[in-house]
């Protein structure tokens, strides 16, 4: 039974699925273009994620909704968490980061860990509002461990910010 | 061998897990709403890192503890944490001096880490050597904000060092389990990254204007000898697992 199912499935229909399951704390942005994702293998029955964050308390809740939503189609998949290589926000798909800007949250500086030497600036993060370079980072910590908080000197508009990792 | 690899991955574990718990006391206490969330978050990347170390150490162990029976569950005696994570929070100067030797000396643990022929430890290593760089930084901003702000600031950062700064000589001195896991390539040489730790410390206070204390404290918490700071701390922490034991929500 469980094989006649799986023989049904190809792998684009359960990266459908994945695509409608979001992040808890990022509600619009999904675990694809979050960049979680990291295998769907049908012959070992298994879909592959990354956590973001060590401590990020939505990752049981993400593995979890990624379960259910693929139970509810009726894909017979265990969802495996797999730690290396280490998640990166590299990862965050060109959909992700306009997503993201869309929401008033600007995306991390592309191509990087934030490796910034301990007394050089952080690099510049463009506002989500008005698009101005002019803007500084008020704390590196923000309401989750995924985003700081900014702000634009040009139209005074405080931000958020995905930290680069 | 197994021994000596639990051993190892419980000091991991409970360094971030007790550093976590005290970082986390500072919830609503923190003198800047903006601190009060890095705090948190702080504490929250060391908890994260405190459930992979001790998931990965209940396994190796073998007897089925998982890492709430190895959080909630062991008398101080049993944890294998550094001295200086326990000490106390005290003010926010002598939080942040605590921060910076430890996340000063943890990130260059981790980075040799990423190389560990263990391919957990190389694994949790990998993500959080990236966090730590962010605490790193915190603590290196603060101390030098604070170091060279006013007087006040000045007077209240170099007692921070002081209290703490006793209990570093406990991150590099190598016992048995750590030169059983360097000769299996698991671990980290501590005694070989002491003069890395020691350029970049001395390169912040210098420029924090802070002045490089000298006291020395025989600590030896890896081994299970503790203040009595981290019982009381365990009593608060592990209070709800104790008097409703099984207790899930
Ligand atoms: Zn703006």
């Amino acid at each position: 039974m469980v094989a006649a199912t799986l023989h049904r499935l190809d792998d684009a229909r359960v990266w459908r699925v994945l695509a409608e399951v979001c992040d808890p704390e990022l509600p619009f942005l999904s675990v694809v273009d979050l960049g979680i994702v990291r295998e769907v293998s049908l012959t070992g029955g298994v879909v592959r994620i990354t956590p973001t964050y060590s401590g990020c308390p939505a990752a049981e809740v993400i593995g979890l909704a990624i379960a259910n939503k693929l139970a509810e189609a009726g894909m017979n998949l265990r969802v495996e968490t797999q730690l290396s290589p280490a998640w990166t926000t590299d990862w965050i798909t060109e959909k992700g980061r306009e997503t993201l800007l869309a929401h008033g949250i600007a995306p991390p500086p592309a191509a990087s860990t934030d490796k910034h030497t301990l007394f050089a600036d952080p690099p510049a993060v463009a506002c989500p509002c008005c698009g101005s370079m002019d803007t500084e980072r008020v704390s590196a910590f923000g309401a989750t461990a995924c985003k700081a908080m900014h702000r634009c000197l040009s139209c005074s508009e405080p931000f958020e910010a995905f930290k680069c990792l | 061998m197994a021994d000596h690899l639990f051993e190892y991955t419980l000091r991991l574990g409970d360094n971030c897990l007790i550093l976590g718990q005290r970082l986390a006391e500072w919830t609503g206490h923190a003198p800047i709403l903006e601190e009060d969330l890095a705090l948190g978050n702080l504490g929250l990347d060391l908890l994260g890192q405190a459930r992979a170390f001790l998931t990965y150490a209940g396994k190796v162990e073998g007897k089925g503890r998982s890492e709430d029976d190895l959080a909630f569950l062991r008398d101080a005696h049993a944890f294998r944490n550094v001295s200086l994570v326990e000490q106390p929070n005290g003010d926010f100067g002598q939080t942040m001096a605590r921060h910076l030797l430890f996340a000063g000396w943890y990130s260059l643990v981790l980075e040799r880490l990423t190389q560990s022929q263990d391919s957990t430890l190389a694994a949790v290593a990998e993500k959080g050597v990236k966090e730590i760089a962010y605490h790193w930084r915190h603590a290196a901003e603060w101390t030098i904000r604070l170091g060279d702000g006013t007087d006040e600031s000045h007077r209240r950062m170099q007692s921070g060092l002081h209290q703490v700064w006793g209990y570093t000589p406990e991150l590099f001195r190598m016992d048995e389990t750590d030169t059983a896991m360097l000769r299996a390539g698991v671990g980290a040489d501590l005694a070989a990254l002491q003069p890395a730790w020691d350029a970049r410390i001395d390169a912040v206070l210098v420029e924090a204007s802070l002045e490089r204390p000298s006291s020395v404290t025989r600590s030896n918490g890896k081994q299970g000898v503790h203040s009595e700071h981290l019982g009381h701390m365990l009593s608060e922490m592990q209070f709800l697992q104790r008097a409703y034991p099984g207790m899930e929500w």
